[in-house]
């Protein structure tokens, strides 16, 4: 069964998470290659992907004309998706396991982020 | 460039939508549609449904790694319902893809113009080379 | 014959011959993770050469020899590399093959090879998928790649579910040779539990993305022949073979032009493959007359009678019921009970059917579960209950993860609200 992992923060943490050491940085991403490494191994891997600054993101709606109109003003509080795994496991308690994992990635003081990993299951096209 | 576009679920009620049948028909071809063209045009690199987020969950690691999987999701969450991946030649493509997709038809046929969020999705290296 | 049908000929040949090929390698050098890899290098060396040089006449001492070839080569260089660690003479007697073999003599095949594999590949130290995996690579033949594209998921995931799965069996240390008879009677029923789970991946994927991916369902239809062909005697094969026929038989009715599922009372049985139909039942009746009943044969049974029907409103619902009865005794698994409930509706009327749902509320296995919202909307429907069908039809839909399924709820609460 497919699931998605979603990791978001707001505009806020992401900025927080720029004056982070370079040491730091690069302790957090390790962590996160290795999980997508042991998941290549273990059959699990699908994807994974990560986004662009949320200040780059856009919100577009599309009248009946076809012309878009694009606005870049989010709430202050508002969520982005920063990245994404999508896993093909046997169980839901597997696909929270893996969460769990990425929840885990090292902080700013190398503790865990314990940051919360929004857990979706895939729609299939299949009957 | 390749562009990630997000699709919320609609927030009415959070349910399924109640539309009568044949505007229900219309959205679901519209949306097939769309997917196919970006077959054609080469630019479609995923389109994935998501299953309603009544089993979403939100986990957390736990003191000894294990999951927490009681988190609470804040009232005004708003859920992913879908998205698309594009690979496209400038951000106006995108937008304009997204323009589309905005106004698919709702009820009546009227276009529901949703806020379609369009984000650049960064060029990682495949797995074999981390 | 056109270049494509040509390739396409040769790949299905290929199938055919992957298990034999390697049931003889693996008689000769014993590890099953490197004679899978050898016979897989062989098989990709023959869509290469064949196309362009010809089918050669022994298409199958062709591959062995290839195959064994490249075990030689492996088996040279480790013993090149223990001879610079350790002393020879020893390595060089056990490790190399009999010199007398000649590969290109026409080989009488073990027909147990085939049911060896199986076994092997359907063993209980694999998970599910790692199962279907191994199977279709080492008995059916399939590419990593065709494997990959048909799970939807990237190859190099794919290549290691299959290197995990080998080194699974190699840690279990699972002989290669056929299980006595009293463990045939034990594993038998994973091995059919993986074919049947290869037929349902087929049949339930959508039509749109059978283009370029490999039939599962004929894939599985080919397996289960295999083996029933191997265990003629055995009923719950031949149950198995009919039910996926019987099934089968219904694919091009299941789904519109548009992808939208079509239910089974209202599909188009001009587009039911007789064929299949046929020769499904006549499985069925062979191995009903031998005594014994099981649970795939009753499912067969079912299916048979629903086949039979020329219209909908034919169908013998009292038969199904009697035979849900049957499978109700077997099983407690709640799909039954679920379906069982459906027959008692469709013959004693959908009140009936709505109290056996009640049980099922309790059930946790089956408790949040869509089709026990989309029977219940059902029912509703039947006893004009428009508001509470149209609940439990949007309620289902929210539930479901299937794109179609959820289209096909969400338009039956629509109809029934448009009424309103």
């Amino acid at each position: 069964m497919k699931y998605i992992l979603l990791m978001t923060g707001t505009k806020a943490g992401v900025e927080s998470y720029h004056a982070w050491s370079r040491k730091d940085v690069e302790a957090h991403m390790a962590a996160l290659l290795r999980l997508s490494k042991e998941l290549t191994a273990s059959g699990e891997f699908v994807a994974t992907q990560g986004l662009s600054e949320p200040s780059e993101a856009k919100l577009v709606r599309g009248e009946k004309d076809g012309i878009p109109v694009t606005d870049g003003v989010f709430p202050e509080a508002k969520e982005f998706l920063l990245g994404y795994w999508i896993v093909d496991v046997e169980s839901p308690e597997r696909a929270y396991q893996i969460a769990a994992k990425i929840s885990a990635a090292p902080d700013a003081g190398g503790v865990p982020t314990n940051m919360p990993i929004e857990v979706r299951r895939f729609a299939t096209p299949r009957t | 460039m390749k562009y990630m576009m997000m699709m919320n679920t609609m927030k009415v009620g959070q349910g399924v939508p109640a539309w009568p049948k044949k505007d229900l028909q219309a959205h679901i071809a519209f949306m097939r549609k769309f997917a196919k063209e970006l077959a054609e045009s080469g630019e479609l690199v995923a389109a994935e449904g998501l299953a309603f987020p009544d089993q979403a969950k939100l986990v957390r690691a736990g003191k000894d790694g294990l999951p927490i999987t009681d988190g609470v999701f804040p009232e005004s969450k708003e859920f992913l319902a879908g998205y698309w991946i594009v690979d496209v030649d400038s951000p106006e493509r995108a937008y304009a893809l997204a323009a589309r997709v905005s106004a698919a038809p709702g009820i009546g046929g009227e276009p529901l113009n949703m806020p379609i969020e369009v984000r650049q999705v960064m060029s990682a290296p495949p797995p074999e080379m981390l | 014959m056109s270049a494509e049908a040509g390739t396409h000929s040769i790949e299905h040949q290929l199938r055919e011959l992957a298990p034999q090929v390697l049931g003889a390698v693996l008689r000769r050098f014993h590890d099953f993770a490197a004679a899978e890899d050898a016979v897989q290098e062989a098989l990709i060396a023959a869509v290469m050469k064949w196309p362009q040089e010809g089918i050669p006449e022994n298409p199958r001492g062709w591959l062995i020899q290839v195959a064994s070839r490249r075990m030689l080569d492996d088996l040279r260089s480790n013993i090149a590399r223990r001879r610079r660690e350790e002393s020879a003479a020893q390595e060089a007697e056990t490790l190399a093959p009999a010199p007398e073999m000649d590969f290109l003599e026409p080989y009488t095949m073990d027909p147990d090879d085939t049911l060896i594999l199986l076994f092997m590949c359907c063993h209980s130290a694999l998970t599910t998928s790692s199962a279907i995996a191994l199977t279709l690579r080492a008995v059916g033949g399939l590419t990593t790649a065709e494997i990959a594209r048909a799970f939807l998921v990237p190859e190099a995931t794919m290549a290691q579910r299959i290197s995990r799965a080998k080194q699974s069996i190699k840690a279990s240390g699972v002989p290669f040779r056929l299980p006595t008879e009293k463990e045939q009677s034990e594993r038998l029923p994973a091995v059919l539990h993986v074919l049947y789970l290869i037929f349902n991946e087929g049949y339930t994927s959508s039509s749109g993305s059978r283009v370029h991916r490999v039939e599962l369902s004929s894939e599985a239809i080919r397996l289960t022949r295999n083996v029933y062909g191997l265990l003629p005697e055995n009923t719950e094969v031949a149950g198995l073979l009919a039910l996926m026929l019987l099934t089968d038989a219904r694919r091009e009715a299941r789904t519109n032009a548009e992808g939208e599922l079509i239910p089974l009372t209202k599909q188009d049985r001009g587009l039911w493959n007789r064929e299949e139909i046929r020769e499904g039942i006549a499985l069925l009746t062979r191995a009903l007359a031998k005594g014994a009943v099981g649970m795939y044969q009753l499912q067969a049974a079912i299916a048979a009678v629903h086949d039979e029907a020329v219209q909908a409103e034919d169908t013998d619902w009292p038969q199904i019921l009697a035979l849900y009865e049957l499978l109700k005794r077997m099983s407690d698994n709640p799909m039954v009970t679920l379906n069982h409930a459906v027959a008692v509706a469709m013959v004693h009327g959908a009140a009936q059917g709505l109290e056996l749902l009640k049980t099922l509320d309790a059930d946790t296995r089956i408790a949040g579960h869509y089709r026990l919202d989309a029977v219940r909307a059902h029912f509703l429907e039947m006893l004009g209950d428009k508001d509470g069908a149209i609940t439990h039809y949007r309620r289902a839909a929210e539930r479901t993860t299937s794109t179609p399924e959820q289209n096909y709820l969400i338009a039956q609460a629509a109809r029934l609200d448009e009424v309103n």
